[in-house]
């Protein structure tokens, strides 16, 4: 527990936590490019995320304290999962506290109580998206666990500083288990941070919402704590793949303060890029219907199964 | 040597010249003559070995021992046989209209590819070349068993084509193994896949890879034999084919498959050691007997009906090579020469029983000897030599094998005498019926070609009584060398 | 960990799109996809080939190669598009089981015939001795394709790619066969592609559809 180490933590934190809308902004920008349309504000996120703290929640009557707590559940979920996903340094106190596997374990309690929560006041809408949700969990979780997995084979630990610390040392080299790996992670992170083409973020027609439906019910401060919580997902999930796959820059070891600074720049840059392409892959996907979406996952999980079982065999 | 080109290029030329004429009238007679030609080839070949001994001809690319001499001869024997009995047998499909001059073309064409095919795989030294000329054997017999293009016999060319090329790939993949633990030894080129160089240095070779590669030689070529559980193709292509098909298909090829395992079988028992390659054959061969034996008494075709026979003798042949020893393999080859002869002349009987007829059905033929008293007696003739009735020849190697089961696998001798039963009772009292009974067909006035069914018929009771004394030094030696 | 060559980085790479690709057919819905599929794979293979003749100097291994290329990249292609075109089919694949269901499936045949592989892998000398659980792979999951395709084509096209599976092992086990055996092979792919061309439109003619389940009549019982 070094002074390095608690302030590349608690930089760390607080770039996610202000980040994360940032980059759900810059998508929509991207989006909105892509199809030739003009773009709202790139800070829209936070003027809408202030707006909705200062409104007064409006809760159902039969509503039990699941519903009440989920949000803060979920957001500190995402912010827990923030602290331990490498995206600055690699001198993490609290990566200690959960492992890769673990990790996705914190994924999986926040879609727990999400679902829970939407089933809790008994509409219609929530139910169905629960459903849905847990469709694409079912399928998603084992997928995003075989590419770490994968990551975990090739660099003996489960400890994703371990990880990205062996990632990041390897010769440059084409490693054709991790090029599966990767378009493996792109499509689950697709599918998890309900994107196109499983779940289209900006919808709200019934034959199409997944994770929309499901937040139909909040208001005020619960719904500014989900709204943040799903941009802190995506941080996460593109800090995941950074850190997996393009681990450049990240301040290793116990370093100097001034490496974790220098790593900022290269994580917003590198943020920038993935940002871009993911409104890339947007705008070139269709919506798949939703029993298909099954399919979508399976080959996900199929390249992953794929790439552990290639690095095993070729040893790369 | 030269005899060993002869034998193969008349085929060739046949096959070329029956392309390009094969739907006039004396194109069945240039059939014959190529399939005699080559028969007399085949017979100079064979006085050339007994006198001078196992040739390996040019370059090692040919080779002529005890095993395949005969082999060869016999194929020779029945593709002449065989064509004979095509002559009238085509000539009265074009006029009921079933076939056009474009298919007689394609058919005494194919006829001879596969011929060619046949001799090739059995005189090739090369165990690639061997694999090659059984899968062209596949594809020349393929458009001959959908000739007649009805659906039925679609769906039989497609499940044959299907099957057999899946299962011969499995074949490939056990050749690459074998190729695979020669390379090692012998180095690469040509020289690791000669079987004489591998049969030198069997007891070198790797046995896991081996044990691995036979077991796919076994279930590729398995699949060509009939053997259960890869049989499905063998029932419906001999149903939907034309007839002189049916008769090599049972009467060649299935002998040529499975000499194709037994020739492994030689190398993987030289290098395991052990029992692993008998146990499978004899296992497998066992499982065909069985259950082809209980399926018989389900059929209602008869061509269908004595393909599984085809399916159950095969067993019993794969069986007692299993089994091994040199009573055993001798027996085996004893019962490859006769099984071959007695079911293309019962396949030459049904197939004119059926044009008498007009049916396949066994329910709609009745009192074939009334028709046409040469038809009925040489089927039930021949029926009652497939089911190992003495004197026949069928009669002396099943009895020789099941004396040998009896002293050294005993819990094989009750499934088989009761597979025997069952496939005597099935089969007789289906073909009883049919050739006495009250009839309603015709007598139609062309004559069939009942000789070649009874020349085959003699040649099996000869054989069931007394075998001529160099036969029976070739499958002595023969079986020497399987083991 | 010490650096692999360029060249050993390579072939690792296009096995590991072998396998791929063969996954890739076993999901893939539409036919004209499929044979495109099936011409990649090939073109995988032949640029294999050709970097394992060069990286080992075994010379034939470049005509292999180049047979490769023009049987199964060009030539088989061709002839498929050209009957699809003549036959004038453009169905969705229908599969006997869905696709999420035939892929895991794929997964437990991809791992065991890794298991498979390993011992021979083992015992070969060959610089490519580790794709050779690759190539049995692909081999068990083209076989998957055709149990479970209603359709002629793309079991033929299963069929093809078996062969190429075989024809990987092949040359990754032991640098390939024999030239004439080759040949052989080769011939016989190509003469039985021509009969099957010739079967699907007598099976079009008598049924007016290429599909399967046609050809189903003829059962035990009979």
């Amino acid at each position: 527990m070094t002074a390095t180490g608690i302030l590349s933590q608690l930089l760390q934190l607080t770039v996610a936590l202000l980040l994360a809308p940032l980059l759900v902004g810059w998508v929509n920008q991207c989006r909105a490019w892509l199809a030739n349309k003009s773009a709202p504000s790139l800070f829209l996120p936070y003027r809408t995320i202030r707006k909705l703290f200062h409104k007064d929640a409006v809760v159902a009557e039969n509503a039990s304290a699941i519903f009440r707590l989920t949000p803060y559940i979920v957001f500190g979920a995402m912010a827990l999962a923030a602290a331990i996903v490498p995206s600055l340094a690699t001198d993490l106190p609290f990566a200690h506290a959960a492992d890769a596997i673990a990790l996705v374990g914190l994924f999986a309690l926040a879609r727990v109580f999400i679902a829970l929560a939407a089933m809790d006041i008994g509409t219609a809408f929530g139910t169905m998206g629960a459903r849905r949700e847990m469709l694409v969990g079912f399928l998603a979780e084992p997928a995003l666990l075989m590419v770490l997995f994968t990551a975990s084979l090739l660099s003996g630990s489960t400890s994703l500083p371990t990880i990205v610390e062996t990632l990041a040392n390897r010769d440059i080299a084409i490693y054709p288990s991790l090029a599966f790996a990767g378009v493996a992670f792109t499509m689950v992170s697709l599918a998890e941070n309900a994107r196109i083409p499983i779940d289209n973020p900006a919808t709200h027609l019934e034959l199409t919402m997944i994770h929309e439906a499901m937040t139909l019910e909040y208001s005020a401060r619960h719904l500014a704590l989900i709204e943040w919580a799903s941009a802190l997902k995506l941080f996460n999930y593109s800090c995941i793949g950074l850190a997996l796959f393009l681990p450049f820059g990240i301040a290793q070891g116990s370093s100097d303060w001034l490496a974790i600074l220098g790593a900022t720049p290269v994580l917003i840059a590198k943020l920038a890029v993935g940002g871009f392409a993911l409104a890339l892959i947007e705008t070139l996907s269709a919506k798949l219907r939703i029993f298909r979406a099954p399919e979508f996952l399976g080959t996900a999980f199929l390249l992953a199964v794929l790439a552990m079982l290639v690095n095993m065999l070729l040893g790369s | 040597m030269i005899e060993i080109l002869v034998i193969l290029g008349f085929p060739v030329a046949g096959a070329l010249v029956l392309a390009a004429v094969g739907h006039r009238d004396q194109a069945s007679t240039v059939n014959v003559v190529v399939c005699l030609a080559t028969f007399l080839s085949a017979v100079a070949l064979t006085v050339r070995v007994i006198s001078d001994g196992p040739l390996l001809v040019l370059d090692r690319l040919f080779f002529v021992d005890p095993f395949n001499v005969f082999l060869v001869a016999l194929t020779a024997f029945v593709g002449f046989t065989t064509s004979i009995f095509s002559r009238p047998y085509m000539r009265i499909e074009r006029e009921h209209g079933r076939l056009t001059h474009a298919r007689l073309r394609l058919y005494h064409s194919m006829f001879q590819v596969f011929n060619f095919t046949m001799l090739l795989a059995l005189l090739t030294n090369n165990m690639g070349i061997l694999w090659v000329a059984l899968e062209a054997a596949t594809l020349a017999t393929v458009l001959l068993v959908s000739l007649y293009r009805t659906p039925a016999s679609l769906e039989a060319a497609w499940k044959y084509f299907i099957l057999c090329g899946v299962g011969i790939a499995q074949a490939l993949f056990g050749t690459i193994l074998l190729y695979f633990a020669a390379e090692k030894l012998l180095g690469a080129g040509g020289g690791a896949l000669l079987w004489t160089e591998l049969n030198a240095v069997k007891g070198q070779l790797e046995p896991t890879v081996l044990s691995l590669a036979f077991v796919f030689l076994l279930v590729g070529y398995g699949t060509k034999v009939g053997l259960v559980p890869l049989h499905n193709w063998l029932p419906d292509a001999h149903a939907e084919g034309p007839t002189p098909v049916s008769a090599v298909l049972s009467g060649l090829l299935l002998n040529v498959a499975l000499y194709a395992v037994v020739r492994c079988k030689v190398l993987v028992d030289g290098s395991l050691q052990t029992s692993f390659a008998k146990g499978l054959m004899m296992g497998f061969g066992m499982l065909s007997v069985v259950v082809a034996a209980f399926l018989l008494s389900r059929q209602k075709d008869i061509k269908r009906l004595f393909a599984y026979s085809s399916i159950e003798h095969m067993g019993i042949i794969t069986f007692a090579f299993g089994m091994g020893g040199p009573i055993a393999s001798f027996a085996g080859l004893l019962h490859m020469t006769v099984h071959s002869l007695t079911k293309s002349a019962i396949f030459f009987a049904v197939g004119h029983a059926a044009q008498k007829t007009g049916t396949q059905l066994m329910d709609g033929i009745r009192g074939l000897i009334t028709i046409s008293p040469a038809i009925g007696w040489g089927l039930v003739l021949g029926t009652l030599a497939i089911l190992g009735m003495p004197p026949f020849g069928v009669f002396a190697s099943e009895f020789l094998i099941l004396t040998t089961a009896m002293r050294e696998q005993p819990w094989a001798t009750p499934l088989l005498l009761l597979s025997l039963g069952v496939a005597f009772a099935a089969v007789f009292s289906r073909v009883q019926p049919m050739a006495f009974g009250e009839t309603t067909g015709k007598q139609l006035p062309h004559r069939p070609a009942m000789i070649p069914v009874f020349v085959h018929l003699a040649i099996v009771l000869m054989l069931g009584l007394w075998i001529p004394p160099f036969l029976a030094d070739w499958y002595r030696q023969a079986a020497k060398l399987i083991g | 960990m010490t650096a692999t060559p360029l060249w050993a980085q390579l072939i690792n790479l296009l096995a590991a799109v072998v396998l791929l690709l063969a996954f890739a057919m076993l999901a893939q819905r539409r036919v004209l996809t499929l044979i495109d599929l099936f011409a990649a794979q090939g073109l995988a293979l032949a640029s294999s080939t050709a970097i394992v003749a060069f990286a080992t100097g075994q010379r034939h291994l470049y005509w292999s190669a180049g047979l490769t290329l023009i049987l199964k990249v060009a030539l088989l292609p061709w002839l498929l598009h050209r009957l699809i075109r003549k036959l004038d089919v453009r169905w969705d694949v229908e599969g006997l089981i869905n696709i999420p269901m035939t892929m895991l499936i794929g997964i437990v045949l991809v791992v065991f015939a890794f298991n498979l592989a390993l011992p021979i892998s083992q015992l070969a000398n060959t610089v490519t001795r580790a794709t050779l659980g690759i190539a049995m792979a692909s081999v068990m999951l083209s076989f998957l394709m055709m149990i479970t395709r209603r359709k002629a084509i793309p079991q033929v096209i299963g069929f093809l790619s078996m062969e190429n599976g075989l024809f990987f092992a092949a040359t990754s086990a032991t640098y390939g066969m024999p030239m004439v055996v080759e040949l052989g092979i080769a011939l016989d792919v190509l003469v039985g592609m021509l009969i099957l061309g010739v079967f699907f439109f007598q099976i079009r003619e008598q049924f007016d559809s290429l599909d399967l389940k046609h050809l189903e009549r003829l059962k035990e019982e009979e």
